[in-house]
């Protein structure tokens, strides 16, 4: 079920909808009979009724401010004043003189792009230990979820900083082993490793997805590939990863979009700071406290545009490389 | 005892040595995954046996295990902070999350039918508009709404926190609805549209009842995603009063970091945990059916 679904997500264009829905369910459409056209007015008559709250928001509260804020973001503005046209200003103050925006944008590359992979593959590690069985999973399946419903609450962060902090239950720890860092929380060069961890710590729904995955594949290539002499890493290679592969699509779009939104954690480990050393600020709390701290609403929605088309540069890449590794199995779309 | 079993149990019999290789393998697994638990769990317990830790004990007791176990610390956190008293907090997250609820459910389902079940002119270019704003950052509409909120005279209201959730803005819902809907049969609507059932009466009669597993995933994601959500109550809501729990968190995390009181911070962080908690012990499968199922993150 879940790797049909998924794929339905990240193959399907509106184009191949239409034709689903023009060819195979209601082939009356096709034709042009007496009353048709009443018909089909009425149907988007109804179409829009049923649409008209989303409709609202999505214009009211999604396209119409995204285009709101492009033009914000080549204007200064601090909500008191109305805005001053600058031109391209806030970008290449941005891009030359902001180290503040610099490090930001290293540091969130760095947790989005070495994060994001180890959370895959321990979720992929984990499920394919639990696939392994079926009694008894289902517990460990549900303990190793719990972190990632609870993983971006301020709760957890509480918890992580007292965790990390010197004297934490971390850090003594690592000191039976000689290991004395002093803390993670005020250490620089230790917070990025530690808020890292955190979002691997919520591997469990990414996990719960690759399970469903993996329970898609049918024994009977394993068992051939076993027959043909398969090892287990050959099998692991041949059978399960092309088989995996839509599921792991899915799972790398969503999560690296995600990462990219982390913000609550960072926020309240650092009182808001951003610190050590500029260590938290990522992009999301930098963009918070440029436009709500500093009241430079033109410079932050500049900087929202980057994410923005930072974004959208990664899945449009993803998309595009999808047929060289996503293997639909009896796909003929 | 069937052919094929006893093949089974006639080959088993000659291969003890595998299968005492697979009674091992079985054992490891337990106490590997056992072992991965509680290094994963190992947070959690932390934090609710440190509720009980006394204030002197934090940065002199890292273990699980308080020295001289006390409450002091919940009747601290229920005295609340900053002159609010803690169930006021309680209650603003539980309104914001009941409202989430209704208007995610409420609308989401309207949205979805329409994608799924009718055919309108402009149905192709709003179903990728749709799945478009299933992939765009939160962060880039969030200064443009502030400031039509700001217009609009809403800080420090609930209402820029519900009214998104009443028009359907989180695409998450309306997608794994539309993903559901479309998987019912189409009998049952065409049998009512012969007998003269309009939209409404189909949507209503039929599809909802239909989708109630759905729906009731989508309330429990909703509840828990707006019980925890800190940035748009940090963006909007300004007055202690209307402060929901992760707001109110902040309050303490801010104060004790001048080393003040640890035990009623992480108390506090405990006690806003306990409703995802008892959540999550209660619809566990719904949670992590409805994630496997729609590839939904939690």
């Amino acid at each position: 079920m879940s790797t049909t679904e998924t794929r339905t997500l990240v193959t399907e264009k509106p184009s191949s909808r239409a034709r689903q829905l023009r060819s195979g369910r209601r082939p009356e459409h096709e034709y042009t009979r007496p009353g048709q056209r009443a018909r089909n007015r009425k149907e988007t008559a109804a179409g829009y009724a049923f649409l008209t709250p989303w409709l609202v928001g999505f214009f009211g509260l999604t396209a119409l401010p995204m285009v709101y804020s492009l033009y914000l973001s080549f204007t200064k503005y601090n909500i008191f004043q109305p805005p001053k046209w600058i031109g391209l200003d806030n970008y290449i103050r941005m891009f030359t003189k902001d180290q503040n925006f610099i490090q930001s944008s290293e540091i969130t590359l760095v947790y989005v792009f070495v994060g994001t992979p180890i959370t895959l593959a321990a979720a992929l590690g984990v499920a394919m230990l639990l696939n392994h069985r079926d009694k008894g999973s289902g517990f460990f399946r549900s303990a190793f979820y719990a972190p990632s419903l609870i993983g971006g609450s301020v709760s957890v962060a509480i918890v992580w900083r007292a965790m990390f902090s010197a004297e934490g239950p971390v850090d003594s720890g690592l000191q039976i082993f000689g290991i004395d860092l002093g803390g993670w929380i005020g250490n620089p060069a230790m917070i990025l490793p530690m808020m890292i961890l955190l979002h691997v710590w919520q591997f469990g729904s990414t996990m719960v997805i690759f399970l469903a995955g993996l329970k898609q594949i049918p024994k009977e290539l394993y068992e051939a590939a076993e027959m043909d002499g398969a090892n287990a890493w050959r099998r692991f290679q041949a059978v399960t990863i092309p088989m995996l592969s839509p599921v792991m699509f899915f799972n790398l779009l969503l999560g690296l979009i995600g990462a990219f939104q982390v913000f609550a954690s960072a926020y309240v480990i650092s009182n808001g700071t951003g610190g050590p050393a500029g260590m938290t600020n990522f992009i999301t709390v930098y963009l918070y406290k440029r436009g709500f701290s500093d009241g430079q609403m033109g410079y932050a929605a500049a900087i929202a545009w980057v994410l923005l088309i930072v974004v959208a540069i990664i899945a449009f890449i993803l998309f595009r490389t999808q047929r060289s590794w996503v293997h639909y199995s009896g796909d003929d779309r | 005892m069937t052919a094929t079993e006893a093949v089974v149990t006639a080959s088993a019999r000659s291969t003890r040595p595998r299968l005492a290789r697979k009674t091992w393998q079985t054992v490891i697994w337990f106490i590997g995954l056992i072992a991965l638990t509680a290094l994963v769990l190992y947070p959690l317990a932390w934090l609710f046996l440190s509720t009980f830790k006394p204030n002197s004990e934090f940065g002199q007791n890292p273990g699980l295990i308080p020295n001289a176990p006390t409450f002091d610390n919940y009747a601290k956190v229920m005295e609340g902070i900053a002159g609010v008293p803690m169930w006021r907090f309680f209650l603003n997250s539980l309104i914001l999350s009941v409202a989430a609820v209704v208007g995610t459910v409420f609308s989401s389902a309207l949205a979805a039918y329409a994608f799924a079940r009718v055919q309108f002119k402009g149905l192709g270019i709003f179903f990728a508009a749709m799945i478009g704003t299933l992939l765009l950052p939160f962060h880039v509409v969030i200064i443009p709404q502030y400031i039509l909120f700001n217009k609009l005279g809403w800080i420090d209201t609930f209402i820029p926190l519900i009214l998104p959730k009443f028009l359907a803005t989180s695409a998450f819902f309306v997608f794994l609805l539309v993903q559901f809907i479309r998987q019912m049969p189409r009998d049952m609507d065409e049998a009512a549209r012969i007998d003269g059932a309009g939209h409404l009466r189909i949507f209503w009669s039929i599809i909802l009842p239909l989708i109630r597993p759905a729906l009731i995933t989508c309330a429990i994601f909703a509840f828990i995603w707006e019980w925890n959500d800190f940035l748009g109550p940090l963006l909007y809501l300004t007055s202690p009063d209307n402060y929901p729990l992760p707001i109110a968190l902040r309050l303490y995390n801010d104060a004790s970091s001048g080393g003040a009181d640890y035990g009623a911070t992480v108390t506090a962080s405990f006690v806003a945990l306990i409703p995802v908690l008892l959540f999550f012990i209660v619809f566990q499968r719904f949670l992590v059916d409805g994630v496997a199922t729609q590839g939904l993150k939690g």
